[in-house]
């Protein structure tokens, strides 16, 4: 897919892109990246002469919601071109190559790229049963991540899948569903999120395209820009949680009002990402902004911290609606019982005792 | 405890009017640090519970007209800097206090304190003992327990710490930034955070109960010890 000696601005050219529609570009991707006005200049120079990034897109166990999502990106000029200024080498889902073509496109992307191509994975890699749960031309998809990995100049993991395991990971995780930032030494930038946002996946790649190194990542590999906040610090509907206005169940006057979704279940606070900030389809709106409480989908392991409308987890070996709560009033009005026992029986076996201890107060005198 | 500890003999002779001593076993920093903690747990229990489950004993059409959840989360927060500080405190009384204070309470080392945890058990817990050891301060079983307070102390200061990291820039909190991760996301913090208070909950109604419990049987003043901080001990007889 294109001739990976062009530079960007050659091969928009070569696409009948003018240079205002170059230079418009630069600016985008410069603001993506998270760069200032003054570097725009530079942008533009570096995309006069860089040529395109070779990318691999490996799809694993997943459900393509991230290329779903990643398509859908809401500044058209960025993603229009960043497709294209991408020398998108081998992906399973969008490449007209299939069978054998289609495998030789890696191992030339690999062999004529080495060092120098970006590897994006999504969805997660089955290692139970020697990773026979995810087989792509006859290898396992752990053998083929090692394989691509080994000589990439970045990995993106996008999505929960690849990122955490995401559904495929989670309980009893049957086929050994693991991260791929487990498997492979270099850094991984993990992107969670079923799906991550568009524009986040954009700001990311563009970033790595733009300055030519990782973003700052947190301690779980995540990008700082996107992910050091959580929905509920950004959330408009904050105030009414602070104000303790919640809505109590979904078709309640509460919801109505926009009341904070706490108490159906929100994991708002405790889910790290931008969707109160970024939001979806071109700003559209977020879940929360749509009446439903965030599923904590960037979070690991948010499969298992159900059920979804429940503010806590339920108690495990309870019953799927006991919480830590139903478990501990329990103990607690066993704990009553205990002790009011406690104090009958002391009363009944210990009465010489406690007459000895009265007989002190009155000596026989 | 230690040389204290007597046990409760047969009833004195008629006419032999029993001698009681005065033991000064709870100093002042040691009230104060129980009373504090007392105060600052039952609210941490109280606002925690309603910040897992909160109630709207406040009407309000508009948002801005109410600050009633952020004022229980606030008060949750300030009882919790109060309870660690306290609890540090503690720490460093158990090293300069008096004996009834020391840490080496909370430990069962020695083949004493060990032999009286036996002894609490059969004489206070199942009760095939009529007679059991008095100990001037914490028996051996009751000092043992705290010290897995001390530890569940830990676990809500660490996991609250780290939930509140997230909100907070100062050094305190943003020490146990790390610790989400470890468990599983802040989903799992909170959980575990969660369940432990039920522990106190617990250990509250246990604790109180026997101080009232061995108020009763020993008649030696335990319940009014905790603000006046004396205990009153049988003066051996010299028959």
């Amino acid at each position: 897919m294109g001739d990976s000696t062009q530079s960007i601005w050659q091969s928009m050219q070569a696409k009948g892109y003018s240079r205002r529609d170059f230079l418009q570009f630069c600016g985008a991707a410069a603001a993506m990246a998270g760069l200032e006005r003054s570097a725009v200049g530079q942008v533009v120079s570096a995309f006069d002469v860089k040529s395109k990034p070779a990318v691999v897109w490996l799809h694993f166990q997943e459900c393509t919601c991230c290329s779903e999502s990643f398509i859908r990106a809401s500044h058209p000029i960025v993603a229009d071109v960043l497709l294209d200024v991408l020398s998108l080498n081998y992906t399973e889902t969008l490449q007209a190559a299939s069978g054998f073509q289609a495998e030789k496109c890696l191992t030339d992307t690999i062999k004529n790229n080495k060092g120098k191509y970006v590897l994006l994975v999504e969805g997660a890699v089955p290692l139970n049963d020697d990773g026979v749960y995810c087989m792509i031309g006859g290898k396992t998809a752990e053998s083929i991540l090692q394989e691509v990995a080994k000589d990439a100049a970045a990995v993106i993991a996008w999505g929960s899948c690849a990122s955490n395991g995401c559904v495929q990971a989670a309980k009893p995780n049957p086929t050994g569903a693991t991260p791929i930032s487990k498997l492979i030494s270099q850094p991984v930038i993990n992107v969670p999120g079923c799906p991550p946002i568009a524009d986040v996946m954009m700001a990311v790649v563009t970033h790595l395209v733009v300055l030519g190194q990782l973003p700052a990542l947190d301690n779980l590999g995540r990008p700082k820009e996107f992910y050091s906040r959580r929905v509920h610090d950004t959330c408009y509907r904050r105030a009414n949680y602070d104000a303790g206005l919640f809505v109590e169940s979904f078709d309640d006057e509460n919801a109505r009002k926009g009341y904070c979704l706490y108490k159906v279940g929100c994991k708002g606070p405790v889910t790290y990402n931008a969707c109160s900030v970024v939001k979806w389809n071109e700003g559209t709106s977020y879940p929360i902004q749509s009446g439903h409480g965030c599923i904590g989908c960037s979070e690991a392991g948010f499969w298992d911290n159900g059920p979804l409308y429940q503010h806590l987890p339920s108690f495990p070996g309870f019953g799927i609606e006991s919480t830590a709560d139903t478990v501990g009033t329990a103990v607690g009005l066993a704990t009553i019982a205990g002790v009011a026992a406690h104090a009958v029986v002391t009363n009944v076996r210990k009465h010489k005792v406690i007459a000895e201890v009265h007989a002190d107060d009155q000596p026989e005198i | 405890m230690k040389a204290n500890a007597v046990s409760a003999g047969p009833a004195p002779a008629p006419g032999h009017p029993v001698d009681y001593r005065r033991i000064y076993v709870w100093e002042l920093p040691v009230r104060l640090y129980h009373g504090i903690n007392a105060v600052c747990l039952v609210g941490l229990i109280i606002t925690g519970y309603l910040i897992g489950a909160p109630i709207r004993p406040f009407y309000a059409a508009e948002a801005y007209q109410l600050y009633w959840f952020g004022g229980v989360r606030f008060v949750h927060f300030i009882c919790a800097f109060f309870y660690v500080f306290n609890f540090a405190f503690r720490i460093y009384w158990g090293f300069v206090g008096n004996k009834y204070a020391d840490w080496k309470n909370f430990f069962p080392i020695t083949r004493r304190q060990r032999q009286e945890i036996v002894d609490v058990v059969k004489a206070d817990v199942l009760q095939v003992k009529l007679h059991g050891p008095i100990s001037a301060g914490h028996n051996s079983l009751a000092a043992f327990i705290y010290f897995f307070t001390f530890l569940a102390f830990l676990v809500q200061a660490i996991t609250g710490f780290a939930l509140y990291s997230s909100m907070s820039s100062s050094w305190l909190p943003r020490m146990f930034t790390w610790i989400v991760p470890i468990m599983g996301g802040e989903m799992g913090v909170r959980y575990w955070h969660h369940l432990f208070m039920w522990f106190f909950v617990t250990f509250i109604i246990v604790h109180v109960y026997l101080s009232f419990y061995h108020d009763y049987i020993e008649g030696r003043g335990t319940i009014s010890s905790i603000v006046g901080g004396w205990k009153f001990e049988r003066e051996k007889s010299d028959q």
